[in-house]
């Protein structure tokens, strides 16, 4: 078949196809256009501020496996109709951790401690949790995280964040200052044992009649609290929680009971720097039993990534701005800690130093 | 020889140029941003891929029953083999990117979650190296996949436009070939006696 000569507008025609499709992608992707907020800037911002720990998880670096099982009451049944509420008893595996880059940072630091869960129900039904042992977060959005940790970045000469960068970001960032004073105030668990681990946003639980109900839950522990004297946290022996944490549980299992608490009309599920009234109606919904904790060497908690929004049917996402943020952030440290070769842990360590 | 694609195999060929665009681009948004669509982009994703596989493998498996139309016998051998493999690439891409994506999840230790019940097993045991080398490759196959389909497309559209050689047609619904501008107004009054086709099961929309 002969090939007519193509007139210009036949040509253009031809071309503009795929050039339409290719800038609909630069567009999508990110490209071009207005610069975005990804998982990436997050780990990028984090990096930027903490330095870079090949082969760890970007936050809470330092940490310990931990296993047991949830015992539901059935308690939180007419509130959600995850399979995991319906009495019984579920496998969970977890992880114990400190805030921070820095996987051999010392435990005497007026930050964040931590717990991930993952309960795994039947079905393969699974869901994980990232919980702090405070009821609120220092910020409410990603861009306030990103911008928290590039005026936070400690100076290289002074160790010490610039005042007047730190002095502008909380003008601006007033929730930033109030979790400050609120922090400086609290008193820090002196054991992982004896800390409550809020969830800290807002998610939806979804009963048996698709009706959804605002929530936050709390993991109460049996142990009483103790907590640390302030004064001298930079004398406390570097992995200090995490012994203590492995001698506990040497003597015997730990428990924790979940408490929901539910969001009356009006109450803000959008801003993790808020807490909620505490006369809120609150129900148990069952017993967490950890029994035994191993190093990240050879526990089953290094190798995933404890994203709170991998939830099980009964519960959904709220309005919170932080959830997609965390699970797209965790993501990107996910993808980047992968392809580096994990290195010893913290607990690790001090169990081959104590073989030899 | 049939002289276009069974009709199937055009149904199954439009639907999925929709949905493989619709999820190159969910797939790259998703990534760029940490925004509240983040997390609905992901939970389209996973679906979305999943049912493209299926209609892969069923859209494969009518394609090897059913042949595919000659390419013009004028068409350069060289041209012809580009093309052939072009095609079996695409199949690999259709079929290779929910696998990866699949295999990826499975290795990350994620729960391949589809719907609020519907929870795919794992097809790899759990590797954390693993996992970042399907991730990496996810993405890079993406965009191979992209450029396939971009030289798929303006290489359909020359052969419609300027070479007018039928080929674009064998893709297509018209009654005619429909080189020519007024082939689908003809078509209703002069079906070609040899085309071999029933008009009622083909009619355009």
């Amino acid at each position: 078949m002969p090939t007519p000569h193509p007139s210009l507008a036949t040509l253009t025609a031809i071309a503009a196809a795929p050039a339409l499709l290719l800038s609909g992608f630069a567009w999508a992707s990110g490209w071009v256009g207005p610069s975005r907020i990804g998982g990436g800037t997050i780990v990028d911002a984090i990096e930027h501020n903490a330095g870079k720990h090949d082969g760890y998880r970007r936050a809470h670096a330092k940490g310990i496996c931990v296993t047991g099982y949830f015992d539901a009451s059935g308690g939180a049944a007419g509130l959600s109709r995850a399979r995991l509420f319906a009495p019984g008893r579920y496998p969970v595996l977890g992880r114990f951790s400190t805030g921070g880059s820095n996987p051999f940072a010392t435990d005497g630091r007026n930050v964040f401690h931590a717990l991930a869960l993952q309960l795994t129900g039947p079905g393969g039904q699974i869901w994980r949790m990232a919980m702090d042992h405070t009821p609120i977060f220092p910020v409410a959005t990603p861009d306030a995280f990103v911008a928290l940790q590039r005026a936070s970045r400690p100076d290289p000469a002074t160790g010490k964040p610039d005042p007047t960068a730190m002095k502008a970001y909380l003008a601006r960032h007033p929730e930033t200052k109030a979790y400050q004073d609120y922090i400086a105030a609290a008193p820090l668990p002196d054991s992982f044992a004896g800390g409550t681990y809020y969830s800290i946003n807002a998610f939806r639980f979804i009963d048996r009649a698709g009706a959804a109900h605002a929530v936050r839950w709390a993991f109460e522990p049996d142990a009483a609290f103790g907590a640390l004297d302030k004064t001298k946290l930079a004398s406390l022996p570097t992995d200090y929680l995490f012994a203590e944490l492995r001698a506990r549980l040497a003597k015997g299992p730990l428990r924790w009971h979940m408490t929901v608490t539910v969001a009356a009309p009006g109450d803000v599920t959008g801003d993790a720097t808020r807490i909620w009234p505490t006369d809120r109606q609150k129900v148990e919904a069952g017993t967490l039993t950890l029994t035994a904790a191993e190093p990240e060497e050879t526990g089953a908690c290094r190798d995933i990534t404890f994203d709170p929004t991998l939830l099980p049917d009964g519960v959904a996402l709220s309005d919170d701005p932080l959830l997609p943020a965390r699970s797209a952030a965790y993501s990107s440290s996910f993808q980047r800690r992968a392809l580096e070769t994990p290195g010893p842990s913290a607990a690790g360590k001090a169990l081959a130093g104590k073989g030899r | 020889m049939p002289d276009r694609f069974h009709v199937a195999i055009r149904a199954l060929h439009w639907t999925m140029a929709l949905l493989i665009l619709a999820m190159l681009f969910i797939g790259v948004a998703m990534v760029s941003t940490a925004g509240p669509a983040y997390a609905s982009l992901v939970a389209l994703h996973r679906p979305i891929g999943i049912a493209i596989l299926l209609l892969a493998l069923i859209r494969l498996a009518i394609r090897l029953h059913t042949g595919a139309p000659p390419l013009p016998a004028d068409l350069p051998r060289l041209q012809q083999r580009t093309a052939r493999g072009a095609h079996i690439l695409l199949y690999l891409a259709m079929i290779g990117m929910p696998l990866i994506g699949w295999a990826m999840l499975s290795a990350g230790g994620y729960p391949v979650r589809l719907s609020a019940s519907l929870v795919l097993p794992p097809i790899v045991p759990q590797n954390l190296f693993a996992y970042g080398l399907l991730r990496r490759a996810h993405t890079l196959v993406a965009f191979a996949f992209l450029a396939l389909i971009l030289g798929h497309l303006t290489i359909a559209l020359v052969h419609g436009f300027i070479r007018r050689d039928g080929v674009l047609e064998t893709m297509l619904f018209a009654r005619t070939p429909a080189a020519l501008p007024d082939a689908e107004e003809e078509a209703g009054q002069a079906l070609p006696a040899d085309s071999g086709e029933e008009p009622a099961e083909i009619a355009p929309s």
